[in-house]
């Protein structure tokens, strides 16, 4: 009974997962697509919360839902007027039947990929487990991320700083060291910015324990600086803060705190003769729980300012 | 046994006011009325349905939790419901 209810559970978000990506597809303007986008990523979230996943899954609903669809929606906000001639063109016939084709090339790819893994499948979940206490993190998760892998976790800040100097390089000349986006209207005594006091102190708890727990349960750096770099946009929009000026030395000094703390430890365990990214074992835990706190604030301040975009408005003549 | 009874009926009318408010939100005519039946109808739900759940948590901490979420969702609700509405009605009022 119990299993037949769970059954016909997963078998109902599996079609409506379907449904909200035709939507997302099929629909006309890109405002709408990108709210399909937003439903469909939440969507997935619970999904991926169905299956055990619970770190996948908020990351997806932080990340691949929240920025990700924040970004989308800017993006679309920027291409409104090239929305009417866009909705009116309609690609040729052949060009559509070699998309269907690649598109249905690739599905079928994945679906027989998945159809022929050996059941149960290869894993490595197990030593992953075990080894974890050497860490002296309880979440195997975390143990992953920060030590099994350090490399990966530590060039995905790499590339995270690339973005923000991709988006910076879209300056125009005489803007370079400005402040990104435009300066927001809010009225002083309006709900926004009553939001934007009263959700703050409960958003920097939150993310910061979202770090805290992660050693031990879901959660992680990532996760909490989403909520950090929200929470600094909500203050943004309704005008009580305002982005920093790109040349500042404090913003530059947070985007690369993360990946540099990361990298010196990773340089310590390589001088002190084990390899890169060797932590001494008894210290395992601290240090893992100090790139972390350097990483929340870089993760915080990389996305607030990869959604608040290129410099559009000149910075503090002084400097 | 009443405490299964009480939730039961606690999250059963929960949804019932969760399917009434996307009724509502996919019937009603215009930005205003539909953001009042998905605002009202989901603070209900969403409360009604902590409340069902209260008695069956393992301890306060995740009871204390549930609350949190209620009321965090009370306010964000309550907030982009009021900034929809007054975008909608500043651009009826420019149109």
């Amino acid at each position: 009974m119990a299993a037949g209810a769970g059954f016909l559970l997963d078998l109902g978000f599996g079609l409506l997962l379907l449904a909200v990506a035709t939507f997302a597809l099929r629909t006309r303007t890109t405002y709408a697509a990108v709210v399909g986008f937003v439903a469909f990523g939440v969507l997935l979230a619970l999904v991926w919360f169905r299956l055990g996943a619970a770190d996948v899954a908020i990351t997806e609903a932080a990340i691949g839902s929240g920025l990700t669809g924040l970004l989308l929606l800017n993006a679309s906000a920027m291409l409104r007027h090239t929305e009417s001639a866009a909705v009116g063109l309609q690609t040729r016939l052949p060009v559509r039947a070699a998309a269907f084709v690649a598109a249905a090339a690739v599905a079928a790819g994945l679906a027989v990929a998945v159809l022929a893994l050996p059941s149960p499948a290869p894993t490595l979940a197990p030593m992953a487990v075990a080894g974890a206490p050497a860490t002296g993190l309880g979440n195997p998760v975390a143990a992953t991320l920060m030590a099994f892998r350090a490399t990966d976790t530590l060039l995905e800040k790499v590339v995270l700083l690339l973005a923000i100097i991709g988006i910076w390089s879209l300056a125009r000349d005489e803007l370079w060291g400005g402040r990104p986006g435009r300066r927001h209207e809010a009225d002083p005594k309006g709900t926004l910015v009553f939001f934007a006091r009263l959700l703050p102190p409960v958003g920097i708890v939150f993310g910061v324990y979202l770090l805290f727990v992660g050693a031990d349960h879901p959660g992680g750096a990532f996760q909490g600086g989403t909520i950090l770099a929200a929470m600094w946009l909500l203050a943004i929009m309704a005008r009580l803060s305002d982005t920093p000026a790109i040349d500042g030395r404090w913003l530059r000094f947070w985007l690369i705190a993360g990946p540099a703390a990361f990298v010196l430890v990773g340089l310590a365990g390589l001088a002190l003769g084990e390899a890169f990214l060797a932590y001494p074992q008894p210290f395992a835990k601290p240090i893992i729980l100090g790139i972390e706190l350097a990483k929340i604030v870089t993760v915080a301040v990389t996305l607030a300012m990869l959604v608040a975009g290129p410099p559009e408005r000149p910075g503090n003549p002084h400097r | 046994m009443l405490i299964d009874f009480f939730s039961a009926a606690l999250i059963g009318t929960g949804a019932f006011f969760f399917i009434a408010g996307t009724v509502g939100l996919l019937r009603f005519p215009d930005t205003l009325t539909r953001l009042h039946a998905l605002t009202k109808a989901d603070n209900l739900g969403i409360g009604l349905i902590v409340i069902g759940l209260l008695p069956r948590v393992a301890d306060v901490w995740t009871a204390a939790k549930l609350v949190a979420v209620w009321a965090l969702i009370l306010l964000a609700s309550a907030t982009v419901a009021q900034l929809a509405g007054h975008s909608a009605r500043r651009e009826k009022g420019s149109r």
